[in-house]
């Protein structure tokens, strides 16, 4: 099968092709079936690779050289491709994820005049991040990497006639732009470093580099602001929220799925280098940490659906980081692969209901949509569960194995990481009962017009709902009577990491205290998700008005942090202004000045220069040219 | 006879041109250059890219005749790897530009055209001479035909503009000459202008150093690098557009490609001296003239201080003197070319639907053609550099040979992938994107428009997917660079 990998990211971008060229002459069915189907295939081919692969322990990494690239001495990049456990892990997510949406948004886009635009981008995007994925080299990634980026600026302005959308999708654009210049450059040190950009050589050779080499350590710092930027982490995250401009199925796939988590794919797939590199996971244990409670207070005063999630993401990314920092690469990985259903499943689920609200995005006009929506509603209460972390389905354990590495690395790491999923919890019910408990809060027209979505809409999110429940059994611990399997699977991929450490990384508990933690930590969340319930259920209450008075906390909250502002005066203001002062002050007044004058003496002191001034200079130098070809001619006529 | 045929087919048929009706002037001109690409087609084909020999390793299509015997000046010119990039960028894109005229009557076409085709001869003279003097005549005449163009067509204020623009180039040009002079006289008994005479010199190291000033000024000045500039962003902004896309598609690289084969192997050392500085003074540049492009409120002069920043990173890749470096700056001269024949198009083809290149006044034209819209998205990515497109190819090699060189300057210079996508994507959103004004009109793209368009596209795309037979033609003459100057700099500077 793997000699037909190629096709995996080669049918989106044939579908892409399709789409931009025929898409107009072609009815929407056709587009949206073309599309899914180019989606649908890589999809089957992914599991029919995969599924060999699994059957074997410790399967070795398979490498296919497709087409030369760059080859200038030394320097050889090749268009090449690399199966391995993570590849294929990831693949999986973003074909089977990817179609799905594909399909959602067969309905959700429906009346849209773009479609077929949409569906081109949208195949576009599966197929760089397919590149990103399944590159054999860091090249291959940047490709990937930059790629969604452009696929996510198209996206995010799909409704390019609002200047807000497209503002926003030159911000993401441009902070994307600013960590990948620290990609950039890691990759060059790498290059330099190891004179290679393939994995496997860089895995092979950091074997042997001792732990905290000053240039492994830089190489690290460099590529982690690569992450930062795509996967939103303090302080480039302010693109994300904004990134919800774009259509809901694209918020679901790009800015929950898949391309932000790229970050930790990245720091995953160049597990060696971090593990080498104790300085830089602290540094990522930090911010990842940091990320995950910030967003998380930033989503507990948010009205707008759409922003709640996308503050969830934030957040979750950085408990992703979290778990990077703390060494506990699987984790990560598995809480990834969670998110990327539960998260999907929210934000189809919120788009279900922002197109049953003709569009209405704001809480405060929703209200008991539980009977107009049952399957939106079900499907969303499984993923609300998902994220906050309840048994038995699929964020529980993530966030469990998560929280035991904190455990094991500090007490105190513990507790944070325990608040962040209680503010999770709290936001996301807070969420939940808003929109779909209590009366309906909108206009007449609104509530006159709620529907079910149409089974293209429902049918994503009862898949997306069973997956949210399973994906946890991939990797039940030991404690639970479970044979974390993702844990021995990912054992080839963190072998060198294992080497290094003369250790396993997982974290060593003891059953007694696994259990209480997990106790503890349930508990705490049933209680903040019964006080969720009470708060907006029972008692019904309703967030107040922008203009009604705050107090200065929740003024805070309810405005970022004012991070957006702050940014805008210490940047994007002060660049824009300082190019026209730059222009004015420096570029006419003193450097085009110096050349004016230096230029007038000469027309002063020189009469060949009056003699130019009069406007024959090209004759003058005509003459010249003239001179000479007559010399030509007379030469050659002489010989 | 090869390479004479391609430097007298567009003089040949400039004057054609003049002995025909007017009315046909720009079928001719299209015709002559279409010959010119197909011919240099074929000479790409039949090109050897593993020829070795004593000239320049990989020259042919040699042509070495006397001239003016008496004091060894030679009608001395061939094709190496080098001189084969700066034809395909010349000669490749000429028709392209002839075609962007297309659908804009011209007053009195018959002397643009004729203009026009007298500019490729002298590029092409000056791509692939080898003698001094030769070389130097052609440098000259090519700013006669652009001067006129810019004179006679050219917008506001264009007789001062012009003016500042002739006087600056030639000025530094003098300074070649008396370096060239002086090198002749250098050559003692030989008495040649020849590139391979100059080459063997072996001047010390203060010799060097003089010669260094007296090129660099003359090269600074044309390509333009920070603070040589300021004749630039006027002389873009007031020339027609054509004429815009020869000084930036292919004129500036006059200079970038005779430090290479002019200044590089005959002053090594102090090129090596004073390497440190130009780069500094190239990321310098690059920060400038990017951060002037952002504030900048006319889609035109935007892209004209665009082109400043992108030259000038292709300058300090060639600074660093390696491998990646050279291999970069060609492959980026290349894609420049591409990209800004293409960006002057779309500031002429917003011009000519309205009126004006102030962003203020434009916006909402995606909504109404969305062709235009997305070839120039293309473009603009192409210009900011994303993978696999041409743009990528360039800055990754260009910024790896810095990084090599050193950390620092990379840092520096990478900010140009930040601050080239914000100018970029500001210049796409303010012209192109926001809802249209109620009844306002804005035709798609036409044939003739398309005609110019797609194979930039193509180009920008294909180059950036496969550059390998862009580096297979130029490797060896890259490799033989790399020699000579090692060489010079082991026989003690």
């Amino acid at each position: 099968m793997e000699k037909f990998a190629w096709l995996i990211p080669a049918l989106p971008l044939i579908g892409f092709l399709f789409s931009i060229f025929f898409g107009k002459k072609v009815s929407k069915t056709v587009v949206a079936s073309v599309a899914s189907i180019f989606v649908l295939i890589p999809f089957i081919l992914t599991v029919a690779i995969f599924i060999p692969f699994i059957s074997v322990a410790e399967a070795e990494a398979i490498r296919i050289p497709l087409l030369e690239w760059i080859n200038i001495g030394k320097l050889t990049v090749n268009y090449s491709i690399q199966l391995d456990q993570l590849s294929l892990m990831m693949m999986l997510v973003i074909t089977g994820v990817g179609f799905l949406i594909h399909v959602y948004s067969a309905g959700y886009m429906h009346d849209d005049d773009g479609f077929h635009r949409f569906f081109a981008y949208l195949n576009l995007f599966i197929f760089f991040m397919l590149v990103l994925v399944m590159g054999s080299n860091f090249l291959m990634l940047f490709i990937g990497w930059e790629g969604v980026g452009l696929c996510s600026y198209l996206l995010i302005g799909f409704w390019y006639k609002n200047m807000d959308y497209n503002k926003a999708a030159n911000k993401a654009f441009i902070m994307n732009r600013i960590g990948d210049l620290g990609l950039l450059l890691g990759i060059f040190l790498i290059y330099l470093r190891f004179s290679s950009f393939e994995y496997s050589r860089i895995a092979y050779e950091a074997i042997d580099i001792a732990i905290g080499d000053p240039i492994i350590t830089t190489i690290t710092i460099l590529l982690f602001i690569g992450a930062i930027g795509k996967s939103a982490q303090l302080p480039l995250f302010t693109w994300l929220p904004d990134a919800m401009a774009g259509p809901t199925p694209v918020s679901a796939l790009i800015h929950a799925a898949t391309m932000v988590t790229a970050g930790v794919y990245l720091i995953i797939r160049t597990n060696i280098l971090f593990t080498l590199a104790p300085f830089t996971q602290e540094i990522i244990m930090f911010v990842g940490l940091a990320t995950a409670l910030f967003a998380a207070t930033i989503g507990l005063k948010q009205n707008d659906i759409k922003k709640v999630l996308a503050y969830s993401t934030v957040s979750q990314l950085g408990y992703m980081f979290f778990a990077l920092g703390l060494g506990a690469y699987t984790a990560a990985y598995f809480h990834l692969f969670t998110h990327a259903f539960f998260k999907a499943l929210l934000f189809l689920g919120s788009g279900s209901v922002i197109h049953a609200m003709s569009g209405e995005q704001d809480l405060r006009k929703m209200g008991g949509l539980k009977k107009a929506l049952p399957i939106t509603h079900a499907t969303f209460l499984i993923g609300t569960i998902a994220i906050a972390g309840l048994p038995p389905l699929a964020g529980f354990f993530s966030k469990d194995q998560i929280l035991a590495s904190a455990f094991a690395h500090h007490p105190v790491l513990w507790i944070m990481g325990v608040l962040g999923a209680l503010m999770t919890a709290f936001y996301m019910f807070r969420l939940y009962y808003l929109a779909f408990h209590g009366s309906f809060r909108g206009t007449h027209e609104q509530e006159h017009h709620l529907h079910e979505s149409p089974k293209t809409m429902t049918f994503p999110l009862v898949i997306l709902a069973v997956m949210s429940v399973i994906a946890g059994f991939v990797n039940v611990p030991e404690v639970l009577g479970g044979g974390h399997w993702l844990d021995n699977f990912f054992t080839p991929l963190l072998a060198g990491t294992t080497l290094i450490l003369e250790e396993n990384v997982h974290a060593h508990l003891s059953h007694t205290v696994e259990y209480i933690l997990m106790g503890s930590s349930v508990l705490a969340v049933l209680a903040v998700i019964f006080y969720a319930r009470i708060r907006y259920k029972n008692n019904g209450h309703v967030p107040a008005e922008d203009s009604e008075p705050m107090s200065f906390l929740e003024r805070l909250l309810s405005k970022k942090y004012y991070v957006d502002e702050l940014y805008d005066s210490i940047v994007s203001n002060p660049v824009v202004k300082g190019a026209g002062l730059l222009y004015n002050y420096i570029e006419v007044n003193f450097i085009d000045r110096i050349v004016n004058g230096v230029g007038q003496l000469v027309v002063l002191s020189s009469r060949t220069a009056r003699f130019m001034q009069t406007g024959n200079v090209g004759f003058y130098i005509f003459a010249m040219v003239i001179g000479a070809l007559v010399i030509l001619a007379a030469n050659t006529f002489l010989h | 006879m090869i390479t004479a045929s391609l430097i007298a087919l567009p003089f040949i048929a400039a004057i054609l041109l003049l002995l025909l009706p007017g009315n046909l002037s720009k079928w001719a001109a299209l015709t002559a250059t279409i010959i010119q690409a197909a011919f240099t087609a074929y000479v790409i084909v039949i090109f050897n890219i593993n020829e070795h020999n004593s000239l320049l390793s990989n020259a042919q299509f040699i042509i070495d005749q006397p001239w003016i015997s008496s004091i060894g000046i030679r009608f001395f010119a061939a094709i190496d790897g080098i001189s084969m990039l700066m034809l395909i960028l010349t000669n490749f894109l000429l028709p392209l530009i002839v075609l962007s005229t297309w659908d804009r009557p011209i007053n009195n076409s018959k002397l643009f055209y004729f203009l026009v085709l007298l500019m490729q001869g002298a590029l092409v003279g000056v791509f692939v001479s080898l003698d001094g003097f030769l070389y130097y005549i052609f440098w000259e005449l090519a700013l006669i035909p652009i001067y006129f163009i810019v004179l006679l067509w050219g917008g506001e204020n264009r007789v001062k503009i012009t003016f500042k623009f002739f006087i600056y180039t030639l000025l530094g040009s003098l300074f070649m000459l008396a370096a060239i002079i002086w090198l002749y006289l250098q050559t003692g008994d030989l008495h040649s202008f020849g590139v391979d005479a100059f080459y063997n010199l072996n001047l010390d190291m203060v010799q060097q150093r003089w010669i260094f000033w007296a090129f660099f000024l003359a090269y600074a000045i044309k390509i333009p690098l920070l603070p040589f500039h300021s004749w630039q962003p006027d002389t873009y902004n007031t020339a027609p557009n054509a004429g815009t896309m020869l000084l930036s598609a292919i004129m500036l690289k006059m200079g970038i490609y005779s430090v290479m084969r002019w200044l590089l192997p005959i002053a090594p050392g102090a090129v090596m001296a004073y390497a440190d500085l130009v780069i500094i003074l190239c990321i310098i540049g690059i920060i400038y003239a990017s951060w002037i492009a952002i504030g900048q409120k006319e889609i035109k002069r935007l892209f004209a201080w665009s082109s400043i920043a992108h030259v000038a990173l292709i300058t300090a890749g060639v600074f660093t003197l390696s491998r990646t470096g050279f291999q970069g700056a060609l492959i980026q001269m290349l894609s420049h070319g591409v990209c800004a024949v293409g960006m002057f198009f779309v500031a002429e083809i917003i011009l000519r639907r309205r009126g004006t290149y102030a962003f203020d006044k434009l916006g909402g034209i995606r909504e109404k053609a969305p062709v235009f819209a997305s070839v120039f998205l293309v473009i603009t990515f192409g210009s900011a550099a994303l993978p696999l497109t041409s743009g990528f190819i360039g800055e990754f090699l260009l910024l790896n040979s810095l990084y090599e060189y050193n950390f620092w300057y990379a840092t520096f210079a990478g900010l140009t992938i930040i601050l080239g996508a914000v100018y970029m994507l500001r210049a796409f959103k303010f012209s192109m994107l926001g809802a249209a004004e109620e009844g306002s009109v804005f035709q798609d793209l036409s044939f003739t428009e398309k005609l110019v368009f797609f194979p930039i596209v193509g180009l920008i795309i294909f180059l950036g997917v496969f550059p390998q037979f862009i580096f297979n033609l130029t490797d060896e003459s890259v490799k033989y660079l790399i020699t000579e100057i090692n060489q010079h700099l082991a026989t003690g500077l």
